[in-house]
């Protein structure tokens, strides 16, 4: 992942550890792995006008709580 | 129930002549509810309400005011929707409303001489696929009690399935009527984008929220979808013989790569009965839909968040643990973020416009497992675990991004006896098209 969303990353899961939500983390970590694809096939879009194929490991994972 | 007189189509010209009276379909309904507690499909009964209602509906069918093929017919609402005078609970312990006034949806329904009987239960904020996590306790599938009846319209599914009502109103976000209709049974239309009123209706994600009509068969949906935009009800629904050859597309990438053995099998026999009937099935992809969970989860964590921040703020101990949890996700979403997926977005509902050039719809499995088990979080598909809710909307979810309508319908198999489905998704705003070939489907199912 970018050094941008391991940052958002690390700030959520401390936020959601002082705010007592600990079990958020996990959820988190799935999210940071959805945002990373999203934006991955975003800037490919500003690149061409067909979106890449996301890889295969991140088309079957569902995202954390699609 | 009469299990010849399951379907709206055959009991409302009973109805209409006189033969069947509204009050007793009502009572029988209301028995049926009194026979299947434990599936837990309603939240609020309004039996004395509804056979008042059917009363009235008998005296302006004698007096020779018959409306249409909806007078007289008992139907059960999601408690997401309001009803006049009854409260929204929307399935959850948070403090819940009391309306005025009847959704725009609930009044089209009294205004076609629809009886509506309850309020039925739902996963909490129709946030979840397997209506469990709800404060009036899980709903039970009429046909394993063991199993989710899917959801988040499960207490309208489960309802119909058992027989309690004619037709329900759910509501769908990423597949919440498609996807119970599946597990039960049943059949439920997702509408075009837009084309039924949400006002009314506590929103999930306002921009993927869709109201629809649940049924037993295609023609009682098609029935209850006319009364929904206002339609006069007086003939019999649109006959399928009269709509010629079908080209069907189906797009097997990502939306068959991984079902169960049952799904698959209901699928592939779907295409032979078509191909059987002298229709065309053709294979197909639709690009980049293996973006669709990230492109939905962008969009649905900070619409939900959006509406929930004050009750997250105030009382957040009165959500269910999980859905407090994925409310909470919303609240760290980066707008940039949910731009990025409104404009892929737009890519999507493109890719599903152009997937349906060469076809008059697509066809494809609703849900890719049978109901799950209560209780279970996570499903094996063919040698993959996954989480019960990623699987369970994998393949409705696309077309509440980009508002095509969608019908889902049983399917055959003989794998084992719990339901299967297929869907079909037709162009946007050609909902009665989509309807018209739904009933081919079903007629060549048997």
């Amino acid at each position: 992942m970018s050094p941008h969303i391991d940052a958002w990353l690390a700030a959520a899961c401390a936020d959601a550890e002082r705010r007592g939500l600990p079990e958020l983390k996990p959820l988190l970590e799935s999210l940071a792995k959805s945002t990373a694809a999203l934006r991955a096939a975003d800037a490919e879009l500003d690149d061409r006008p067909a979106l890449p194929a996301p890889a295969a490991d991140r088309a079957n994972s569902g995202g954390p709580t699609s | 129930m009469n299990p010849d007189l399951r379907r709206i189509v055959d009991v409302a010209p009973l109805l209409q002549s006189g033969a069947l009276s509204p009050v007793t379909l009502t009572h029988d309904c209301l028995t049926q509810i009194d026979a299947r507690p434990e599936t837990n499909a309603f939240v609020t009964r309004l039996d004395a309400i509804a056979l008042d209602d059917a009363l009235a509906c008998e005296r302006e069918i004698r007096a020779g005011r018959y409306r249409g093929l909806l007078h007289g017919i008992p139907v059960a609402v999601k408690d997401l929707i309001d009803v006049a005078g009854v409260q929204t609970t929307s399935g959850s312990a948070q403090p819940a409303g009391e309306p005025t006034v009847d959704a725009p949806a609930i009044a089209r329904l009294r205004d076609a001489g629809a009886i509506i009987i309850g309020k039925t239960n739902l996963h909490e904020f129709a946030f979840g696929t397997t209506s469990e996590e709800s404060a009036f306790g899980p709903v039970r599938n009429p046909r394993d009690l063991r199993r989710s009846a899917g959801g988040s319209s499960g207490g309208s599914a489960a309802a119909l399935a058992a027989g309690m009502c004619f037709g329900a109103l759910g509501t769908d976000t990423g597949g919440s009527i498609r996807i119970p209709s599946a597990a039960c049974g049943t059949v439920g239309l997702k509408p075009t984008g837009g084309e039924i009123s949400c006002e009314g209706v506590v929103p999930l994600s306002t921009s993927l929220d869709h109201v629809g009509p649940m049924a037993r068969c295609v023609p009682d949906v098609t029935l209850l979808f006319d009364a929904l935009m206002g339609r006069p009800l007086g003939l019999l629904p649109r006959s399928p013989s009269a709509s010629g050859r079908v080209v069907f597309g189906v797009p097997r990438p990502y939306f068959c790569d991984r079902v169960e053995a049952g799904v698959g099998q209901a699928l592939e026999r779907t295409c032979q009965a078509l191909a059987a009937a002298g229709h065309e099935i053709r294979d197909l992809a639709i690009e980049h839909s293996a973006l669709t969970p990230d492109v939905y989860l962008h969009i649905v964590l900070p619409e939900a968040s959006r509406y929930h921040a004050r009750m997250l703020q105030r009382s957040p101990s009165l959500y269910s643990p999980g859905v407090r949890v994925r409310l909470e996700m919303g609240r760290y979403l980066l707008a940039e973020d949910y731009v990025r997926a409104m404009r892929l977005r737009q890519a999507l509902t493109a890719a599903v416009d152009r997937a349906l050039y060469g076809c008059d719809v697509l066809l494809l499995p609703t849900l890719p497992i049978p109901a799950p088990v209560l209780g279970a979080s996570t499903v094996d598909v063919n040698g993959t675990t996954e989480p019960i809710r990623a699987a369970m909307l994998r393949l409705t979810q696309l077309f509440n991004i980009t508002g095509h309508p969608a019908l889902a319908l049983p399917a055959p198999q003989n794998v084992d006896a719990l339901p299967r489905s297929v869907q079909i998704v037709g162009r946007r705003n050609q909902t009665d098209r989509l309807l018209t070939i739904g009933s081919i489907v079903e007629a060549c199912l048997g």
